[in-house]
């Protein structure tokens, strides 16, 4: 059997639906990131998925390079927070902990 | 009729100004750095070459045809407005260029006269620029070709004569005489203004246009049809014609000072004596005659008018013959013959003999400046000392002033072949052979008149001569810090001058030799071509050769006459009978003394009439300011400060209330919100997820 444009839907809504969760449930700043992580591929796999449905159309294509791109640059920067917030809150990257920024 | 184009016309009024202006701006730095000769040449120099362009003028005028004698230049469009096109624009005709020519010859002698006269005087710049400003607007007035420039000149003269009046303006004195010469003035010019706008108004009703150029309304008058229509519309009772002449006489009143507007005249004098023979004497006091000659073509269509001016000119000379009488200031007496000889110049206009008229007017300026001039040598020598009581035997002292003087009283007393002879008895000759006077025999009164006045004149001017300059010195101790110091003859520039106008006081009567004498009359024949329009008009009662015989023999009786009494009753101030006639105390004697000597109380009358009036009113207006537009005031000022305070109120209860609340409001809004602020991210996260879910439901909901 050959995957539909449905079956990569489920998968990249499963894996949006993971990430989500890993966004809601976790406390650790990693945690969050690593949720983050998997809804912007998702994300991706929908791009993909459509260049392909929709007669290989490269834009889709280069959009999720861009994504992978961006997703990498906005772990970087938020890894230089997360290691802000370690220095900072007593070496914890929970960021409930972080609930000091408030005005 | 054809003009002649003539561009150096221009030049004979702007000269003078650009006199006047030099002095102004850059004569007192002149005078501090290079002296008194860096004023006074330049001021002398340009009335002199205004003479001189004159003269060529003149020249030119001869080479035309007799009855084309019109010179013309038009410097530009002034008032272009609707059919009024008053221009920069100067005309001379032969009236004009005898008006300009002693204007300029008597002014540039006056200015040569001052430079010895006014030799002490701190501010002479200031001196030479207005008198140089008097002769620009003098010239103005003369050579303007319309009214509206005739105007301009007209009122310039009487600023000069207001500045020069009260030149010594730091005597409270002086500044009051040059008011009371403004203020008269002013009566007068309201008349001119007046006369120039019903004749502008009737003349543009009658034909739909109209004009302010002396030529265009002179043309427009010639038609009969015109004149017809001016003489019967009536305004206030009055023709047209008629009430334009009176009115254009009430500013030649104010101006030529004629009852009741001459009171300003004998206050003129108070400024200094060049000013009263230039001025006050020679020029600005006949530009009333000037003004009725030059409008000989208005006054001629009305024969009341006419009857009007000859006989207010007529009172006018023997009134203030008589007031000369018992005169003690020197140049009073010559002020108050000044203003009966401009009685005789009107008597000549009146009668419609213009050419006589402005004949007078000349041969006048020359033998009055020269008496002014020879009053103003007598008090420089008298160390300022006016009163005749106190001089006496100044013959021996100052012999050229005292032949001039002479000579100049000959001519206006009327001796046989000098100047004044002619021209006066040519005026009586003409009133009393005029036929246009309204009332029967009103040229035998106004010559009846004219003859009395010519008796006093000739025994007031002689009485001022014997005073003056016969018997001994009284002045000699003088009270006035000069005690002791003779009387001493003027500079020569002064005395040459007195001999230049004696000089023309004898011989400038030949150019207007009587018909009578069957010799040429140059300057008849020379206005003929300006008076000619209303020639036709202007009657004769036919009187024949015998009768004007037997008149100038009768004249030259009279002037002996007066002579005579003069030299019998104050030669050498040997003659009691004057001063006891002044301490008779009889009360006939004594009332009539006193009545004229304070001038028949005329100023007192102004006094108590109008200036009473005035002040009266004034107390009027003052209770009115004081309790009724005070009281407005004074209310509005407390409507203001009621307004002020509910302002107050309002702006401190409910401006800031609101400005308050506001920032209030926003502030309790802000700590609202802060609470949503819980800086959880969680929090954040579960309000963005929450929101997107809203939005994902909300399609659904919208356009599922």
């Amino acid at each position: 059997m050959n995957p539909g444009l449905q079956h990569f839907l489920v998968l990249s809504a499963a894996l949006f639906a993971c990430g989500l969760l890993c966004l809601v449930t976790r406390r650790n700043a990693i945690g969050l990131l690593m949720g983050i992580e998997l809804i912007i591929n998702a994300a991706n796999i929908n791009f993909v998925a459509f260049s392909r449905h929709l007669g290989n159309d490269r834009a889709g294509q280069v959009f999720a390079l861009f994504g992978i791109a961006l997703a990498a640059v906005g772990v970087t920067v938020a890894l230089a927070i997360v290691f802000a917030l370690y220095r900072n809150f007593n070496k914890s990257i929970d960021v409930d902990d972080a609930s000091r920024l408030r005005g | 009729m054809t003009m002649t184009q003539y561009p150096l016309l221009a030049l004979i009024p702007l000269l003078p100004l650009l006199g006047a202006a030099y002095n102004a701006f850059v004569g007192a730095r002149m005078q501090k750095r290079f002296g008194y000769a860096a004023v006074h040449v330049p001021a002398i120099l340009m009335p002199g070459i205004s003479f001189v362009i004159t003269v060529l003028a003149f020249a030119r005028l001869v080479s035309l045809p007799h009855h084309e004698r019109v010179l013309t230049i038009t410097l530009w469009s002034w008032m272009p407005v609707g059919s009024v096109d008053a221009g920069v624009a100067f005309l001379m005709d032969p009236l004009a260029l005898v008006m300009c020519g002693f204007i300029t010859f008597v002014g540039t002698l006056i200015h040569i006269y001052s430079v010895g006269y006014m030799h002490e005087e701190p501010s002479y710049w200031r001196f030479f620029s207005y008198l140089n400003l008097f002769m620009f607007t003098m010239l103005v007035l003369v050579l303007a070709d319309n009214f509206i420039l005739m105007f301009v000149g007209w009122e310039g003269v009487g600023l000069c004569s207001y500045l020069l009046i009260s030149f010594w303006y730091k005597e409270k004195k002086n500044a009051v005489a040059g008011m009371k010469a403004f203020i008269v003035n002013r009566i007068g010019d309201f008349g001119f203004l007046l006369g120039l706008l019903l004749l502008f108004w009737s003349i543009h009703g009658v034909t739909g246009g109209s004009s302010v150029v002396f030529r265009n309304i002179e043309e427009i008058l010639a038609q009969p049809a015109v004149r017809e229509a001016l003489s019967s519309q009536t305004v206030l009772g009055l023709s047209l014609i008629s009430m334009i002449g009176i009115l254009f006489f009430v500013g030649a009143m104010g101006k030529s000072a004629q009852i009741p507007l001459y009171v300003w005249l004998p206050d003129a004098m108070a400024g200094p004596t060049p000013v009263s023979a230039l001025i006050h004497a020679a020029t600005m006091v006949t530009a009333g005659v000037y003004l009725v000659a030059r409008l000989h073509f208005v006054f001629a269509l009305s024969p009341l008018v006419m009857s009007w001016v000859a006989l207010v000119g007529a009172v006018t000379a023997v009134f203030a013959a008589t007031i000369g009488f018992f005169q003690h200031d020197i140049k009073k007496v010559l002020a108050y013959s000044t203003v009966s000889q401009l009685g005789y110049m009107f008597i000549g206009v009146g009668v419609g003999a213009y050419w006589v008229a402005i004949f007078h007017v000349m041969t006048h300026a020359f033998f009055k400046a020269c008496l002014f001039l020879g009053s103003g040598s007598v008090i420089l020598g008298c160390h300022h000392e006016q009163d005749m009581r106190r001089m006496g035997g100044l013959k021996k002292f100052m012999p050229v002033t005292a032949w001039t003087y002479f000579i100049a009283c000959c001519a206006i007393a009327g001796f046989p072949f000098t100047s004044g002879f002619f021209s006066k008895d040519e005026i009586l000759w003409k009133a009393f052979d005029s036929g246009n006077l309204l009332f029967p025999g009103g040229g035998l009164m106004i010559w009846a008149l004219g003859a009395l006045g010519a008796v006093c004149t000739a025994f007031y001017m002689f009485r001022s001569y014997y005073m003056t300059f016969t018997g001994e010195y009284r002045g000699a101790h003088g009270h006035n810090g000069h005690g002791g110091h003779q009387p001493h003859e003027s500079p020569r520039n002064m005395t040459h001058v007195l001999v230049v106008l004696a000089a023309f006081s004898l011989v400038a009567g030949f150019i207007g030799l009587p018909h009578l004498w069957h010799l040429p009359s140059y300057l008849h024949h020379w206005l003929d071509p300006v008076f000619s329009g209303s020639a036709e008009i202007i009657r004769s009662a036919g009187h024949g050769s015998g009768h004007e015989w037997a008149l100038m023999i009768f004249s030259v009786a009279l002037a002996l006459t007066g002579w005579a009494f003069a030299r019998w009753l104050y030669r050498d101030n040997r003659n009691a009978a004057p001063s006891r006639l002044i301490e008779s105390k009889h009360p006939l004697v004594c009332g009539i003394h006193r009545l004229v000597y304070n001038k028949y109380y005329v100023d007192e009358i102004y006094d108590a009439v109008f200036v009473g009036f005035v002040m009266w009113f004034r107390k009027i207006c003052d209770w009115i300011d004081r309790n009724i537009v005070d009281a407005l005031v004074n209310f509005a000022g407390l409507f203001g400060r009621l307004v002020g305070r509910v302002h107050g109120l309002t702006d401190t209860h409910v401006v800031d209330g609101a400005v308050n609340g506001t920032a209030w409001s926003i502030a309790s809004m802000g700590s609202a919100l802060r609470l949503v602020q819980t800086g959880n991210l969680r929090t954040y996260l579960y309000i963005a997820i929450s929101g997107a879910i809203a939005l994902v439901i909300m399609n659904f909901i919208l356009f599922g």
